[in-house]
C-alpha cells in the first residue's frame, strides 16, 4: 500500500518555464500550513502545488485507554478556534455510544452555542483574516490597477452598508486601521459572549457533558443572548451586501477571476444542529434524524446530491495514507466489522483506523506532511472522491439548498437556493436574502458563502431562542440525562465544524476508550495526494490557479494563490492526525455522585 | 523571588512583540487574545494607552505578511537586528530527541536543506536575545494535553525546556501565563505589565513559583466562586444543570489557582464551575492527568464535602428560618385608618 507518489506529471507538450515559490508558514490562518509551487509566469498560471502541515501532536495515541466521559474535554483542545465544535461533536458521539438522549433544551442550548460560534469565527475570519487580502493595502501592492479602478466604481448596495466606492470597502479593511475591520472584531467578541453564555467558555467549553449541558437555562440567559444576537443581525443587513459589492467588484474588474482557487464540485457536508424533536441518537435511525438536521446533511458531486442519508456518508468514509508519516494499518486489527445494521465496514474506515506515525525528512516527491488523505467513496463510480468542505459554508449552503428540507421561517431551503429572513431590527427594517447556487466552486463563492452563512447562523439561532424559551415556560428547565458508560460500545457523531465536515468515531472496550479518530473538515482540505495520485483540495485548487497578480517573480507575493487558500478557511491543528495508543488504566464511575442530603 | 530591577528608566521606543504559535498547541491561545478587551490588541497597537512603547506585533494568525515576508522579522531578531523584543510561545515544546529524523513542529523552511525549521531551533536562536520570554497558555507553561501520559511527542512546557531557572539577558524568569486556553485579558493585562516594566514604570513582574504572575493567580476557582456559598451550606449539586456547588459533579475548584470565577471569561460573562462547567484544572501543572477522569469527585473533596455537609446542613437549616423571617414585611405596612408604626401623631 506505500506507493511511492510520483509527482504531477507536467504537461509534455506545453514548454513551461517554472520558478519554485513558496509560503511557510502562510499565516492569518490558525495552525502550521506551507504551501509550496511552480509558478509559470510566462503562461501566468500555478503548475504544481503541494500542501504541507509541519506540527504533529498525536491526541489518538494518548486518549486511548482513557475514560470515554473525558473525550469531549480532551479533543475540544485539537482546534483553539473551533474547539467547541469538536467538543460538540464528541458528545454527539458519547450519546450515542453510551445510549442516550438529553432533554431538548440542552439540545437547544447547544444549538445556540454553535450558531454563535458559526457567527463570531465566520466573522473574524471573514473581515479580520481573509478580508486583509481584499484591503486597500494588499490591492495596491498586488494590483495597483484594481486599486484605480476600485476609486472610480460606486458600490451598489452604498444605501445598504453606507460605503460610496469599492475603494471605501477596500479602505475600511486594512488591519487595526480600518473601520470595519475593528467594527468586525469588536463584534467577534460580542459573539463570544453569546458564546460563553451558552457553553461557558471560549473556545474549549467548560459547560457541555455528555447527555446535556451544565447551563442553567433562565430567562435572564436567553435574554442576554437575544439582545447580542439583535445587533448582529442588524450587522448582517450591513455586512452580507457588502460582501456581494466587493466580490462583485473582483469579477468585473478582473474578467477570469472565477477561475481562482475553482476546483471540481466536490463538497461534503454533515449536517449541523440536531433537532430534539427527531434526534434520538440511534444509529439506525441516523439517516432520519440526520435529514431533520437544520442544515441538511449531504454530498455534491458536479452540482448533483448524491445522498444526504447520514448512514451512507458515514459508511463510505475511508482514509487513505496518502503522502504523509505515517505507516499503513493493513493488517492492523478491525475493530468494527459491521456496523449497527449489519452493513460491513471497510478496514480504511474511521472506526477501524490504527495509526503508526514515522517522522521523517520532507520529500516532495514522497511523503511530505502529517496529514492523511480523507476519501469518501462514490460507490456509483468506484472513485475515491477528495471532497472538499470549500471552508464550510458553500457545502452547507449548497447541500441544504438541494435537499429542500429546512424551513422554520427563518430559514427556507427551495431545492435551488436557500432564503434568509431577517426581522426588523432597531435601525434596519425586515430583510431577505436569498444564497442561490452558484456557477463555480471557486475562492470567491467560497467567501460569499461565507458571509450569507453568517445570516443564516443568526436566523437559525432566532428560531433556537424561541425553542428554548419554550421549553422554560413550559417549566421543562432539565438539562441533563443521566446516564453508565457501557462495557463494549461503538459510536459516531457528524456535526459541521466551522470551517467543514467534522466526524468523530469512538469503540469503547472494558469501559475504555479503545480508538478514536476525529475528522475535522482540514485533513478533508488540506490533504497530500493520495495512492491514486489525486492531489488534495488546497493543492487540486491552487493548480491551475491563473496569477492576476501585476508583479513578477521578485516582488511577487501570490495573492491570487493566498485568496484561493484562504478561501477554504484553513484551520492546521485540525489537519493534523489524530490515532490511539496505550494510556493507563483508569476506574470508572458512572453517576458522578451518590447520596448525601440535598436534593435539588 | 529576587528582584532584578529591570535597569534605570530608559526609556524604550519600540518594542516588537515575536510570538511562535508553532508549538504543539491549537492557537488557542492566540484566538482567546482576540477576545481580550482589557487591554484589547488593538488598544496595545494603536497606542490607546498612555506611557506604552510603540508595540509592533508579529503574530502568524493576525500577521499582514506571508511566508518569508513574515518570518524575516524572526532572522532579524536572530542577528540582533529587532532590539528589544519580547518572545511569546505558544503550544508545548516537542521532544525532538527521541526519534532519528523528521520534525514534530516547524516553523518556515530551512532555504539550505529545504525542511522546516524546527520550532525547539526557533527558541534556542531568540531566547537568549530576547528582552523577555512569555509562555501562553497551559501547553507553553507545564506542556498541557499534548504532554498527556502515553503522548509520543515527549513534550513539555517551556520552563522545563529552557530550565526553570532560565532567566533573559534583561534578568527576567519566564513569565507563565497558564489557561487552555488562556484567559484572554489575564493574557493582555500580562503584557500591559511588562510593557509598562520595559518602559521603567512598573517594578519586577512579581512571580510566583510556577513563575504565574501572583496578582492573578494567587487565589483559587473555589475562592472566587459564586456557588461557593452552596458548599458552605453543604448544599451539592447531584446533576448538571444546577445552579449549586458542582465539587460532587467533578469540580477540582477548591484546589486550582485560577481566576476565572473572579474575572468570568469575557466582560465577567462565562466561566467555568460559576456558570456550570466542573473545574477541570486547566491553569494547573498537573493538568490534565492528575484531574482525570474529569466527571468524577476528586479524590480529596470527599472527606472535606462531607464534613462540611453535618455543619453545612444546620446553618442552611437556620438560615432557612432568619430568611423567612425577613421576607415578611413589618407588620404595620397595611391600609387600615389606624396607624401602627408607633408613631403618635398630635397635628392629625
Amino acid at each position: 500500500m506505500a506507493t511511492s507518489i510520483e509527482s504531477m506529471p507536467e504537461t509534455p507538450v506545453k514548454k513551461r518555464n517554472l520558478v519554485e515559490m513558496n509560503w511557510d508558514p502562510i499565516t492569518r490562518i490558525v495552525g502550521s500550513l506551507g504551501i509550496f509551487t511552480k509558478i509559470d509566469f510566462e503562461n501566468r498560471e500555478v503548475a504544481e502545488c503541494f500542501s504541507t502541515s509541519s506540527i504533529f501532536r498525536g491526541y489518538s495515541i494518548f486518549m486511548k485507554g482513557k475514560d470515554p466521559r473525558d473525550a469531549h474535554f480532551i479533543t475540544s483542545r485539537i482546534c483553539g478556534i473551533c474547539g467547541d465544535n469538536h467538543a460538540t461533536c464528541a458528545v454527539y458521539a458519547q450519546n450515542m455510544a453510551f445510549g442516550i438522549k438529553p432533554p431538548p433544551i440542552a439540545e437547544w442550548i447547544i444549538n445556540l452555542g454553535e450558531a454563535a460560534e458559526y457567527m463570531f469565527d465566520h466573522n473574524i475570519f471573514q473581515d479580520n483574516l481573509v478580508g486583509v487580502d481584499f484591503c486597500e493595502q494588499m490591492v495596491k501592492e498586488t494590483n495597483p490597477g484594481v486599486w484605480d479602478k476600485a476609486q472610480r466604481t460606486p458600490c451598489p448596495n452604498a444605501d445598504k452598508h453606507g460605503f460610496r466606492n469599492i475603494s471605501d470597502i477596500m479602505t475600511s479593511l486594512n488591519p487595526f486601521t480600518g473601520e470595519f475591520y475593528r467594527e468586525t472584531l469588536q463584534m467577534s467578541r460580542l459573539m463570544r459572549e453569546m458564546f460563553c453564555l451558552m457553553e461557558g467558555r471560549h473556545v474549549h467549553p467548560s459547560t457541555l457533558y455528555p447527555g446535556g449541558v451544565g447551563t442553567v437555562p433562565t430567562v435572564q440567559l436567553f435574554t442576554d443572548y437575544l439582545v447580542r444576537l439583535m445587533k448582529y443581525v442588524e450587522f448582517m443587513k450591513k455586512v452580507v451586501p457588502l460582501h456581494d459589492d466587493l466580490f462583485d467588484f473582483f469579477y468585473d474588474a478582473l474578467p477570469g477571476y472565477e477561475k481562482v482557487g475553482q476546483r471540481r464540485i466536490l463538497l461534503g457536508c454533515w449536517g449541523s444542529y440536531n433537532d430534539p424533536d427527531y434526534c434520538d441518537y440511534t444509529y439506525k435511525n441516523m439517516g432520519d434524524w440526520g435529514r431533520k438536521m437544520f442544515v441538511t446533511p449531504g454530498v455534491v458531486v458536479d452540482g448533483k446530491l448524491v445522498t444526504n442519508d447520514l448512514i451512507d456518508i458515514n459508511l463510505n468514509m475511508r482514509i487513505l495514507l496518502g503522502s504523509s508519516y505515517y505507516d499503513s494499518w493493513e493488517g492492523a486489527e478491525t475493530f468494527v466489522k459491521k456496523d449497527p445494521l449489519g452493513n460491513p465496514v471497510d478496514q480504511n474506515h474511521p472506526w477501524n483506523q490504527t495509526t503508526t506515525p514515522r517522522p521523517q525528512k520532507r520529500d516532495f516527491k514522497g511523503n511530505y506532511t502529517w496529514v492523511m488523505s480523507p476519501r469518501w467513496l462514490d460507490k456509483r463510480t468506484g472513485d475515491h472522491l477528495a471532497l472538499d468542505t470549500g471552508g464550510g459554508p458553500i457545502a452547507r449552503l449548497w447541500s441544504t439548498a438541494l435537499s429542500g428540507l429546512v424551513d422554520i421561517g427563518y430559514v427556507k431551503a427551495t431545492g435551488h437556493s436557500v432564503q434568509i429572513n431577517l426581522p426588523k431590527t432597531a435601525f434596519k427594517p425586515e430583510t431577505q436574502f436569498e444564497w442561490k447556487i452558484p456557477k463555480w466552486s471557486n475562492a470567491i463563492e467560497r467567501d460569499r458563502a461565507r458571509t450569507y452563512f453568517q445570516a443564516y447562523a443568526a436566523a437559525t439561532a432566532l428560531h433556537f431562542v424561541e425553542k428554548a424559551m419554550a421549553e422554560l415556560h413550559a417549566g421543562k428547565s432539565k438539562t441533563w440525562t443521566e446516564f453508565k458508560v457501557p462495557d463494549e460500545a461503538i459510536g459516531c457523531g457528524f456535526h459541521e465544524a466551522v470551517r467543514g465536515v467534522l466526524s468523530h468515531h469512538v469503540v469503547i472496550r472494558d469501559g475504555k476508550i479503545a480508538n478514536y479518530h476525529p475528522y475535522p473538515p482540514t485533513p478533508w482540505n488540506a490533504n497530500p495526494r493520495d495512492i491514486y495520485g489525486t492531489p488534495g483540495p488546497y493543492e487540486d485548487a491552487v493548480q491551475n490557479t491563473p496569477i492576476f497578480e501585476e508583479n513578477g517573480p521578485d516582488k511577487f507575493k501570490g495573492i491570487d494563490i493566498m485568496r484561493a487558500v484562504r478561501s477554504f478557511d484553513p484551520c492546521l491543528p485540525c489537519g493534523v492526525h489524530m490515532y490511539l495508543g496505550n494510556g493507563r488504566v483508569l476506574e470508572t464511575k458512572h453517576s458522578p455522585m451518590f447520596g448525601v442530603a440535598g436534593h435539588e | 523571588m529576587a528582584a532584578p530591577s529591570t535597569k534605570a528608566p530608559s526609556p524604550v521606543k519600540d518594542v516588537h512583540i515575536l510570538w511562535i504559535t508553532a508549538g504543539l498547541g491549537c492557537d488557542g491561545d492566540s484566538v482567546s487574545v482576540t477576545a481580550a478587551e482589557q487591554p484589547s490588541i488593538e488598544d496595545v497597537l494603536l497606542g490607546a494607552i498612555p506611557g506604552l512603547p510603540k508595540v509592533h506585533l508579529h503574530n502568524p494568525v493576525l500577521a499582514y505578511e506571508n511566508g518569508d515576508d513574515f518570518m524575516k522579522f524572526f532572522y532579524q531578531a536572530e542577528k540582533g537586528e529587532l532590539e528589544p523584543f519580547v518572545l511569546v510561545v505558544e503550544g508545548s515544546i516537542p521532544n525532538e530527541k527521541i526519534k532519528k529524523e523528521g520534525y514534530w513542529a516547524g516553523m518556515g523552511t530551512n532555504p539550505d536543506t529545504g525542511q522546516p525549521i524546527l520550532t525547539c531551533d526557533w527558541i534556542d536562536r531568540l531566547a537568549p536575545k530576547a528582552l523577555a520570554v512569555m509562555a501562553i497558555g497551559t501547553c507553553a507553561t507545564y506542556g498541557g494535553i499534548h504532554a498527556m501520559a502515553g503522548n509520543p511527542t515527549g513534550c513539555m512546557g517551556l520552563a522545563d525546556y529552557l530550565g526553570w531557572n532560565w532567566k533573559s539577558k534583561a534578568g527576567l524568569p519566564i513569565v507563565n501565563v497558564p489557561g487552555c486556553p488562556v484567559q484572554p485579558d489575564n493574557f493582555m493585562e500580562t503584557v500591559l505589565y511588562l510593557l509598562y516594566q520595559v518602559a521603567g514604570m512598573a517594578p519586577m513582574i512579581p512571580l510566583d513559583k510556577q513563575l504565574r504572575p501572583t496578582w492573578l493567580f494567587g487565589k483559587t476557582v473555589h475562592e472566587g466562586c459564586d456557588r461557593a456559598g452552596y458548599y458552605e451550606q453543604g448544599d451539592f449539586a447531584h446533576e448538571y444543570g444546577s445552579s449549586k456547588c458542582l465539587v460532587k459533579l467533578g469540580c477540582w475548584g477548591p484546589v486550582v489557582d485560577c481566576n476565572v470565577t473572579k474575572r468570568g471569561w469575557m466582560r465577567g460573562i462565562g466561566g467555568c464551575p460559576n456558570v456550570g462547567g466542573i473545574c477541570i484544572g486547566c491553569t494547573m501543572p498537573g493538568f490534565p492527568d492528575k484531574f482525570m477522569p474529569f466527571m468524577d469527585e476528586p479524590p480529596g473533596g470527599k472527606l472535606s464535602s462531607t464534613a462540611i455537609g453535618i455543619y453545612g446542613g444546620m446553618i442552611r437549616a437556620l438560615r432557612s428560618i432568619t430568611n423567612s423571617t425577613v421576607n415578611d414585611e413589618p407588620k404595620w405596612r397595611h391600609p387600615d385608618p389606624k396607624l401602627t408604626t408607633g408613631y403618635r401623631p398630635t397635628t392629625y
